[in-house]
């Protein structure tokens, strides 16, 4: 049986006895909707057009911040990769922030930038940066030191030499970074809306558990685990694996 | 002479911070359009006597000439092929070739000459593959034609073929003896093969280990192509096999000493 077939029958089962576990009541409604519940709650959410409203409003602040939280983690680890002093001073703060939620810096955002738009922004931002730094830095620091021999005899040194070879070497590791990067801005966009205020997926999802819409609450996870899956497994993963075996790490 | 290295040494600090001796008072002269192979136990220096003609590896003491200019510094008058391909994963076999050529001239001029030297080496179908696409020794001869479309005045090869397998390593003797007929490039191949060094070279040089040292400098006066002269080559072979017996005993009863004594 073929792995996208065994997945869907594992799917089909798993909401199958959800189905049959509500409608036989073993568990009370309010605790636990049934699926069709979940099902209408997205149904009525996409018609009226809030979701599809904080569909967009989720996206534009994780694409604002996840850009950043790249560009802004990609330098850091050329930094820290390049210079020793850089990588015993900074390179230890940056692991240990790499260690703290993200979210906890929202309060701190929420007194400096006010109550919206941008403290989300920064929460996201220090959610991906870290991640991509750590990347970005191991991956220039493991070029093989054969690359850069090679393009030595061939003329090539300083800022060619770091362009044309040891930034395209460490493309592997950006690939993985910015995947990684991706999945702790979306956790922290979400956590971030949780607390903060609309629209936004996170925004619906506190509004309905506030009103007791425990569809659309369980709706609403649905759709942030969809699109986290669709978004790493799609996109970054494909894109990971090709990478992977043009740059020959795969033997 | 093409090459001149003069009183060269090397020295390196070791785990305690005492000096090794790794090359000790070499001298070489190699004309322009010999092939010489450097032939030596492993760890003899020879890799590194290599890299320091390319410029990668600095000396201790002493100087190395390339065409009357002082080795300093690597430069695309001295390419380089080494055992690994080096060939840059990201980009196909037409970028990888015209990576040392994209300064010094243009892309119509540049694509040119990586057409000729991919012909050289029988690859001209092969300009828009990736190098995952390729095998060992087919990567092996990208590079060789990546080295040699810089037109270097010598092409140092560092046991180019000693990855690859029998078979894949027999062809690609003869392809580089034809190419360097055709080119006339002066050549210093270092490899720990005997055979390969008596099939390919006008001249070997036999180094000895710890330090490395020059222990002969052998002229092949076999005419070629030499896989008919199985004869000279046999006794060639067991002429530099007794000068290197008691390096190779010496090598290994360090080895044993070694690990008896942990």
């Amino acid at each position: 049986m073929k792995p996208a077939i065994k997945r869907i029958l594992f799917f089909v089962i798993v909401i199958g006895l959800w189905q049959l576990g509500s409608k036989a009541g073993l568990w009370s409604e309010i605790l636990l909707p049934s699926p069709v519940s979940v099902f209408e709650a997205l149904v009525t959410g996409i018609q009226d057009k809030t979701l599809i409203y904080d569909l967009i409003a989720s996206f534009k602040r994780l694409i604002v911040g996840l850009a950043i939280a790249l560009a802004i983690g990609t330098s850091l680890g050329i930094l820290l990769a390049k210079s020793k002093t850089a990588d015993d001073t900074i390179g230890s703060l940056v692991l240990a922030f790499q260690s703290v939620p993200s979210i906890v810096w929202l309060p701190l955002a929420i007194m400096w930038f006010g109550l919206g738009e941008s403290a989300i922004i920064f929460v996201v931002i220090l959610g991906g940066t870290f991640v991509m730094t750590l990347n970005v830095r191991v991956g220039i620091k493991n070029v093989s030191p054969l690359y850069i021999k090679a393009a030595r005899t061939m003329g090539s040194s300083g800022l060619d030499l770091f362009i044309k070879v040891i930034l395209p070497a460490s493309v592997p590791y950006l690939v993985t970074g910015s995947r990684l990067a991706w999945a702790f801005a979306w956790r922290a966009l979400m956590a971030g809306e949780l607390l903060s205020t609309g629209p936004g997926l996170g925004y619906t999802l506190r509004y309905a558990s506030d009103f007791g819409n425990m569809s659309l609450v369980i709706g609403v996870m649905v759709i942030i685990g969809v699109i986290g899956a669709v978004v790493d497994q799609l996109i970054f993963q494909r894109i990971e694996k090709s990478v992977i075996r043009r740059w020959g790490l795969d033997s | 002479m093409f090459i001149q290295i003069k009183d060269l040494n090397k020295q390196y600090l070791n785990k305690e911070n005492l000096p090794v001796d790794v090359l000790k008072d070499i001298d070489l002269d190699i004309g322009k359009g010999e092939f010489v192979s450097i032939l030596g136990p492993s760890g003899c220096g020879k890799s590194t006597l290599l890299s320091m003609v390319a410029g990668l590896v600095q000396a201790t003491s002493g100087e190395i000439i390339v065409d009357n200019k002082k080795v300093t510094k690597p430069g695309k008058d001295r390419g380089m092929v080494f055992q690994q391909a080096a060939i840059f994963p990201w980009m196909n076999v037409l970028e990888n070739v015209m990576f040392p050529l994209r300064k010094e001239m243009s892309k119509k001029e540049a694509k040119l000459r990586v057409k000729e030297h991919l012909k050289m080496v029988q690859l001209s179908n092969y300009a828009s593959h990736y190098p995952h696409e390729l095998s060992g020794g087919m990567q092996q001869r990208v590079a060789i034609a990546r080295a040699l479309a810089m037109d270097p005045g010598v092409l140092l090869m560092d046991e180019p073929f000693g990855a690859l397998d029998e078979q894949t390593r027999t062809r690609l003797h003869d392809q580089l003896e034809q190419i360097w007929i055709e080119t006339k490039k002066t050549i210093l191949f270092v490899t720990h093969s005997i055979s390969e060094s008596i099939k390919l070279s006008d001249r070997i040089i036999v180094m000895g280990t710890r330090p490395g040292t020059v222990l002969a400098d052998i002229h092949v006066d076999l005419p070629r192509p030499r896989g008919e002269h199985k004869e000279g080559m046999l006794k060639l072979e067991e002429r530099i096999m007794g000068l290197l017996k008691k390096e190779i005993d010496k090598v290994v009863d360090e080895e044993l000493a070694y690990e008896t004594s942990n």
